[in-house]
């Protein structure tokens, strides 16, 4: 065995390799259960890598034939309700992951230099899952995987001059049809994921050069022992190894539990309307996207008003572009000398509060049809979301920050 | 501790947010896969009064009976009416433009129809006809106004002279003393064949099938879930201890 190492090693710098990345990096002993959502997103890409395969195995990306073949694998193949179950459930899985993933990194300032390109990976990651995501729930061909491909692809039609010629390039047609259903296949399964993966190897290439951050924002590489290994460090492998597996059995007790129990998750992860047929003469009475995408479609759906001779869709438009690309500059808009909301000020502490807040509450408005006072209350959801950004780089300056301590605290 | 628990919390949003929810008056069905007598009584209603009409075709005639535990003798004989096979789709004979001119619309393939609709908006659906001399078939229907299909049961199920008690709590008039919304009719224009109960009885029974047809994994999925949830838990218990015995020494 060792011999076999030794000779791929003299060829190939696996032992360097191996060190580098698991038993030699040092990650702070001080992670909390947050820092378990990065690799429970490996375990979920994985998932719909492996189940994503095989269903394509036996999918048939044609117009006529794809809602038949989605049936045909949750009768006649053996198992095939489980992978696609999996695939489904791992989607919105994939997304609270994600969410969550993110939101340790709001809390902990894991976005702040040097840390802005881990950040910046993970951003073109989210916005690449979303298209994935997007394009996969039009494959099976429902209702609901039709109309809502319509309301999103029109939304590019509402772009001044260029917009209508820009919807058809992407569709391939005038309308929805089988071209679209045909080049989302080929994006779906081969282009997005194969940038998907490059995407993540970059993320975790670019966190093992400056290394992890920590629920303190300490900078554990300060403080070394004689050997140079970080004091507050420990090897990733075997101490983070061993201690991801347990909520990995956590977060597969609760993915088992959706696949087998709950996989419609009530309408939410499979929509009612998507068990019948693509029907381009039948608009369902209520169009509502998957629950990731709600609380973008909330703020598209907030803009009510025209504005300078443009209309109220175009700017909706903007304002959901912007909320995904304002992400991406989120490292300099905090000037705050911590990192972590432990040592943060009050201010930073209410904003970020605020903003979990109006991201939820648009998530649920996006999932209702509006009213008034729904359109009201997206409006300013919307406000205070890109109220967390915008005002960033002032509320962070002017508050007084508690001091940071030399080295991480464990409880 | 703790934080597994608030993770386990947070995980579990979507769960619980599900829990809540419910349709407007409808009836309630609570369908039962183990039952194979009532899944067996259906298929035959379903067969016999659905698929003149209504395909089934994403369906196989092989996996339903197997599922439903119907010796292929028995069921080609007496539930295959087409020259299908039996390891062919369950799809009928009348095309569907001509259905189109009949009815004003193609009736709808019904594989998936408890999926879309659900089995208590079916349940209420199928005893929910009743006399309405304002269409062009004389029928209504309480739960689908309009309803462009004909009571196709009427001889069976018999026809409500007004709009049948679907998803009405019985209660006692308190003037009278009299019992309201007692049976799904108080005043049939046509007898049927059936009592009332029997109707109700085997309305269950083909909405039983129709849940199994939309989801054959059903009869599954949940005693295999049990057993990969317990496997979950066993390595989730290895994977605390191995994890303890690692991180004791670590302060």
């Amino acid at each position: 065995m060792s011999g076999l190492i030794k000779w791929i090693d003299d060829r190939l710098p696996i032992v360097d390799a191996f060190e580098k990345h698991m038993s030699k990096y040092y990650a702070p002993k001080n992670f909390n259960f947050w820092y378990a959502f990065g690799v429970l997103s490996m375990l979920v890409l994985v998932n719909q890598l492996l189940t994503g395969i095989w269903l394509t195995m036996m999918y048939t990306p044609t117009a006529e034939g794809a809602f038949a073949s989605v049936e045909y694998i949750m009768r006649d193949v053996n198992y095939g309700w489980l992978l696609r179950y999996m695939h489904s459930t791992g989607a919105s899985m994939f997304f609270l992951v994600v969410y969550l993933h993110m939101f340790r990194a709001l809390m902990y300032g894991s976005y702040q230099k040097p840390r802005e390109l881990i950040w910046v990976f993970g951003m073109a990651i989210y916005l690449l899952l979303m298209a994935e995501a997007f394009m996969g729930y039009v494959l099976p061909w429902g209702q609901m995987s039709y109309w809502g491909a319509q309301v999103i692809i029109n939304l590019f039609s509402a772009i001044p001059g260029i917009g209508e010629d820009l919807a058809i390039w992407i569709r391939g047609d005038y309308l929805i049809s089988g071209a679209t259903l045909n080049r989302f296949f080929a994006l779906h399964v081969v282009a997005l994921p194969l940038v998907l993966v490059g995407l993540v190897i970059l993320h975790i290439l670019a966190l093992h050069e400056v290394g992890s951050n920590n629920p303190d924002g300490v900078d554990i590489k300060k403080n070394k022992d004689e050997n140079g290994i970080p004091k507050d460090g420990i090897p990733f492998h075997p101490y983070y190894t061993v201690h991801d597996l347990v909520p990995i059995a956590v977060f597969l007790a609760v993915f088992a539990t959706i696949v087998f129990f709950f996989p419609e998750m009530g309408g939410y992860f499979l929509e009612k309307p998507n068990f019948q047929q693509a029907d381009p003469l039948q608009t369902p009475d209520h169009i509502a996207p998957v629950w990731y995408f709600t609380p973008f479609y909330a703020m598209l759906r907030a803009v009510t008003f025209n504005l300078f001779g443009l209309s109220s869709q175009f700017w909706g438009v903007v304002v959901m572009g912007a909320a995904v690309a304002i992400l991406f500059v989120l490292p300099w808009l905090d000037r705050s000398p911590v990192r972590s909301i432990r040592y943060k000020g009050m201010l930073s502490r209410i904003a970020l509060t605020i903003f979990v807040v109006c991201f939820v509450m648009l998530g649920y408005l996006g999932t209702v049809p509006t009213t008034d006072i729904k359109t009201l209350l997206a409006q300013l959801g919307t406000l205070g979301y890109f109220g967390f950004f915008i005002l960033m780089p002032f509320y962070t300056r002017m508050e007084s920050t508690k001091p940071v301590p030399e080295r991480v605290t464990t409880k | 501790m703790k934080q597994i628990l608030s993770a386990l919390i947070l995980l579990l949003v979507p769960v619980l947010a599900t829990a809540a929810g419910g349709g407007g008056n409808l009836d309630s069905m609570e369908p039962d896969l183990s039952d194979k007598a009532s899944l067996q009584r259906g298929a035959k209603i379903f067969t016999n009064n659905c698929m003149g009409c209504h395909s089934a075709k994403y369906a196989r005639y092989r996996l339903v009976a197997e599922d439903i535990g119907i010796p292929q003798e028995l069921y080609e004989e007496n539930l295959i009416f087409t020259d299908s096979r039996y390891g062919e789709l369950m799809e009928i004979a009348m095309p569907g433009e001509e259905a189109e001119q009949w009815f004003g619309v193609a009736p709808p393939d019904l594989t998936l129809t408890a999926r879309v609709n659900g089995p208590d908006w079916l349940y209420s659906y199928l005893r929910g006809f009743y006399k309405d001399e304002s269409r062009p078939l004389g029928v209504n229907n309480v739960v689908f106004d309009n309803v462009g299909m004909p009571h196709v049961m009427v001889n069976k199920g018999g026809l409500c002279a007004e709009k049948p008690h679907i998803g009405a709590e019985e209660s006692v008039d308190p003037a009278t003393g009299e019992t309201l919304n007692d049976g799904v009719c108080d005043d049939w224009a046509i007898e049927g064949s059936m009592e009332p109960e029997e109707f109700d009885q085997a309305m269950y029974d083909l909405t039983n099938f129709l849940v199994y047809l939309g989801e054959p994994a059903l009869m599954d999925r949940k005693r295999i879930g049990v057993y990969v949830l317990i496997f979950i838990g066993i390595f989730f218990i290895f994977a605390y201890l191995l994890n303890r015995e690692y991180w004791k020494d670590i302060h």
